[in-house]
């Protein structure tokens, strides 16, 4: 019986880690320029048709969440903050999620500092993505890729 | 019914920039839609969550110490009901 079985479960792992290894691979960070169409229409509904640069926003998120349903997220955005140069609003978008936008959040030279830490639902393996808008009207964008071992099936 | 937990420095020195954290134990998933902090009066941040933002939103923002005065935490449910915490903050 067990030896019957043998070469069928071999072939199965084999075809998982196949598989497992052709996701890793294939998990490339995102640009912004190359971003989904729902991220794209989720900033435009939200920014209006202005550019988004690469740059100035980094994210930071576990390699690995294991539960989606609350994952730790912090967003930087190189900024003075001063009442002339600051982050006016930080979003974030989700290409794999029901609803893209995530949340936003308003800030000003009374931040301080440009970082805001929420925790997020995740619906699956995907590169999150984060857009700041300067005080001078320009769009930058940050992502990360995170893997989710169990994901949350946002309810709407 | 809805558990709130925030941490605020008691004291800081003018112009230094605090670390706040903020968390909203909340029975009903993804009904929090809007949070904001109240400094002396003045809206110094901002949220807005939509049903990707994980449940018991939990936050952590900073604020520049400008003057002693009252922090208020304040979130907002999608039927506008609101749950809200004060905390006193002394400059020096």
């Amino acid at each position: 019986m067990t030896m019957m079985h043998r070469p069928a479960i071999l072939t199965r792992r084999t075809l998982l880690a196949t598989g497992a290894c052709t996701v890793l691979i294939s998990a490339v960070p995102a640009r912004a320029e190359d971003a989904p169409d729902a991220v794209k229409e989720a900033q435009q509904a939200m920014f209006g048709d202005r550019p988004v640069q690469d740059g100035r926003v980094s994210l930071k998120l576990p390699p690995i969440a294991e539960n989606g349903y609350s994952v730790p997220l912090t967003v930087d955005v190189e900024s003075p903050m001063t009442a002339a140069d600051h982050v006016q609003r930080i979003a974030i978008f989700s290409p794999r999620n029901p609803v893209t936008t995530v949340a936003a959040f308003t800030l000003g030279p009374r931040t301080g500092r440009a970082r805001v830490e929420p925790r997020i639902r995740l619906a699956g393996t995907q590169a999150v993505i984060a857009v700041a808008e300067m005080s001078d009207g320009t769009l930058w964008s940050g992502s990360k890729e995170t893997v989710v071992t169990l994901a949350a099936c946002v309810v709407l | 019914m809805a558990s709130i937990r925030i941490s605020v420095p008691d004291t800081a020195a003018k112009g230094e920039v605090i670390e706040l954290k903020a968390l909203l134990q909340h029975p009903m998933e993804s009904s929090i839609t809007a949070f904001a902090c109240t400094y002396d009066g003045e809206v110094v941040s901002e949220s807005n969550f939509f049903p990707s933002a994980a449940a018991n939103p939990f936050l952590v923002f900073y604020t520049v110490a400008t003057q002693t005065g009252p922090m208020e935490f304040k979130w907002t449910d999608q039927n506008g009901e609101s749950w809200s915490q004060t905390a006193q903050l002394v400059v020096t």
